[in-house]
């Protein structure tokens, strides 16, 4: 088992990665570009000052990594109009309450008197329903693998316990499936992936596989500490220069080759892959999860079908071009001015592992520090 | 008494009222000054005098290391301790929730007392109020205070100046812990205990030790953070920390963690921001460490002419970024 490096220890070793990834960067003549393609690695890229502290020839972009951010227009407004009606309560992490549909947010409604709880778990959606026997409690089961596991659980848990008042609004997320769409776009440059953390906990390494190597763009799952993504990215540098594209891990003390099995297992007992809408990026194959056909009961739009209209605003707000790392959040007319975060306009704003958020947040963007 | 729980009665003015003044107020408060129990309190200051309130509405009221009446006291004692004065006299306002249980009002005026006695202070004329049942959170508190300056000291945030440093008194975020550990009921270790302490006596020691210290702000709600922008935009200077020099327990960090925060925004009720000339610097942490509470105090940054109005932060790894504004109350009701 290797030491716990001490801070100075850290700070040398980082600074020591960081030359060796721009040598060795140089050495292909160009700048390379890497993207992450989760919230969370963004949100630890730009607490610790990384970007700035990378060579002329890295670049790191952000990607669709933040579920509330994905979420299209029409997912919002569905679960507005549940929200609206008497017989229901929605139950739902508090980053979404703000997340703008077509025509309002949840906010908006709960204002308006809808009966809108927010949750730290889709198990307590359980309690709420218990508790509320004549209403119908609908969880917004947004989220990447990561979080599917949970809302499955929650479904199995729900049957066990003959809940019938519980019902999930799903707009799950799978990673590789967008991995594709973004390397199938011709906008978008990415000569590697950072790939997610959290979400190989659950899936392990060998679903980023078919992807990798058929457009042959090098992948690396890591952690989340500096010097863990930094040691990624020179894995990834390393790669490049050397022509391979393959997944490597520098998480090993967490993410196994084969994942969870068990959440696995779970995930796949309760749901089957669908096509489902992403913002920015359309309805991508099979990139979404749907309840199978025996738990099709705890599906709301499947017992409760809702119609809604969803006509999306033309704003001047990029977050679809951001979400794709085709602009950065300085280059939307918004960013800064009608969009911060105490009044966000964009979804990317909005939560706290959104790319513009994180830029807001830590400054880049509106300046450099000292410059 | 005959009712073990605070009644409407008790909040009447009559002889149920008196009962509570007697047999739980006073037996916790009482001093000369009190003691008259005129409808106000007649005492004399030395010069020019300090001025403050607060509300305390905290939930849990009880929680790891303290109660809402140990706020109550330290929190106005530190805020006439960061004008530069030497906190006298404070005034208590209770309002009550019809059903509240004696017992836990006697802890709690102890507790006042206690901290009160700690700090020097004399609780010297109060009020109770009892509402009805749901009209409150138990119990909600408030306390005003008035202090002597002292003289020679002038604390303003216009005084911070380019080459000052930035002392900090120690380790940041417990306060907050505690309470969110109260109210998620996560199981914290022992050692994780709010931090609330009277600071008058250390803030005194320092300025008698450095009177240039510019400002003095006690980083409560928005924590660290807020102050330092706070600060930075007022005076119109940039401020630089060092993330390696914010002393953080690993178990707050742990908290932190677990519900997505960070420990820079958090809540402190036994903390004391400094800035201070540079030649000061050493004078003011050596004052510090004659308290209790200033054992682990250094300096975390320092005041730059770049960058006005915003704090940066030089990150573990040698990288930079902005601390911001915190947006609104991330934990709401902490004090």
């Amino acid at each position: 088992m290797k030491e716990k490096l001490t801070k100075a220890e850290e700070r040398e070793f980082a600074q020591e990665l960081v030359q060796k990834i721009g040598e060795l960067a140089a050495t292909t003549g160009r700048k390379l570009r890497f993207m992450e393609v989760c919230g969370t690695h963004t949100v630890a890229i730009f607490r610790a000052g990384l970007r700035q502290m990378l060579p002329e020839t890295v670049e790191l972009v952000s990607g669709p990594g933040c579920p509330v951010c994905v979420t299209p227009d029409d997912y919002m407004d569905k679960a507005i109009a549940y929200a609206q009606r008497d017989d229901v309560i929605i139950a739902t992490f508090g980053d979404m309450l703000k997340v703008p549909g077509s025509k309002s947010s949840l906010n908006e409604a709960k204002t308006g008197g809808a009966d809108i709880r927010i949750v730290y778990s889709p198990m307590d959606s359980i309690a709420i329903a218990k508790d509320n026997p004549d209403k119908k409690v609908i969880f917004l089961a947004v989220g990447f693998e990561t979080t599917a596991p949970t809302a499955a659980a929650t479904v199995l848990a729900a049957e066990q316990q003959g809940i019938t008042n519980l019902f999930m609004l799903s707009a799950q997320k799978l990673v590789p499936p967008v991995m594709e769409v973004l390397l199938n776009d011709e906008e978008v440059h990415v000569d590697g992936f950072i790939l997610p953390g959290h979400v190989s906990v659950v899936t392990g390494t060998g679903v980023y596989k078919p992807v990798i190597e058929k457009y042959h763009v090098p992948g690396v799952v890591t952690g989340f500490e500096p010097v863990q993504i930094l040691r990624g990215l020179y894995r990834l540098v390393q790669q490049v220069v050397k022509g391979e594209a393959k997944v490597e891990n520098e998480y090993t003390d967490v993410v196994k080759p084969e994942g969870n099995p068990v959440s696995m297992a779970i995930t796949n007992k309760v749901y089957e892959p669908c096509d489902t809408g992403w913002r920015g990026m359309g309805v991508v194959p099979l990139s979404g999860l749907k309840m199978r056909d025996e738990y099709a009961r705890f599906d709301i739009e499947e017992v409760l079908p809702v119609e809604v209209e969803t006509i999306t605003k033309k704003t001047a707000c990029r977050c679809g071009e951001v979400l794709r790392g085709i602009v950065t959040p300085k280059e939307c007319p918004l960013f800064g001015k009608a969009c911060v975060p105490t009044h966000a306009i964009g979804p990317c704003m909005v939560s706290v592992e959104g790319v513009c958020a994180a830029w807001y947040k830590y400054g880049q963007g509106r300046f450099a520090y000292g410059k | 008494m005959a009712n073990d729980r605070v009644t409407l009665a008790h909040g009447a003015g009559g002889k149920v009222s008196q009962e509570l003044m007697e047999q739980v107020i006073l037996p916790a408060y009482g001093n000369p000054v009190l003691n008259t129990l005129h409808d106000g309190a007649l005492v004399k200051m030395s010069g020019e005098v300090a001025f403050t309130t607060d509300s305390y509405v905290v939930q849990p009221l009880f929680f790891a290391g303290g109660n809402i009446g140990k706020l109550a006291i330290c929190g106005t004692v530190n805020d006439l301790a960061m004008t530069g004065a030497v906190p006298r006299y404070i005034s208590v306002g209770m309002i009550i929730e019809e059903g509240f249980p004696i017992k836990d009002l006697q802890t709690i005026v102890t507790t006042m007392r206690k901290m009160a006695d700690e700090a020097g202070v004399v609780i010297a004329t109060g009020d109770t109020k009892v509402v009805e049942k749901g009209k409150a959170d138990g119990i909600f508190i408030n306390t005003a205070g008035i202090g002597d300056k002292i003289p020679g000291t002038d604390i303003s945030p216009l005084n911070v100046k380019p080459g000052m440093k930035v002392i900090l008194s120690g380790y940041i975020g417990d306060h907050a812990a505690a309470i969110m550990a109260g109210r998620h009921n996560i199981n914290l270790p022992a050692s994780v205990q709010t931090d609330c302490a009277p600071l008058n006596k250390m803030t005194k020691a320092m300025l008698e030790a450095a009177p240039d210290i510019a400002v003095l702000r006690d980083p409560t709600r928005g924590g660290v953070a807020a102050v330092l922008n706070e600060i930075a935009v007022a005076s119109k200077c940039g401020i630089l920390i060092d993330e390696d020099d914010i002393p953080i327990h690993p178990e707050v960090q742990g908290v932190c963690d677990m519900l997505g925060f960070d420990p820079l925004y958090l809540a402190n009720e036994g903390k004391c921001v400094a800035f201070v000339p540079a030649e000061s610097a050493e004078k003011v942490l050596k004052a510090m460490r004659t308290s209790p509470y200033g054992q682990e105090a250094r300096i975390i940054g320092e005041v730059t002419a770049e960058a006005p109005g915003t704090v940066g932060l030089r990150t573990g790894i040698g990288g930079i970024r902005v601390v911001d504004m915190p947006l609104g109350n991330i934990v709401p009701r902490i004090c």
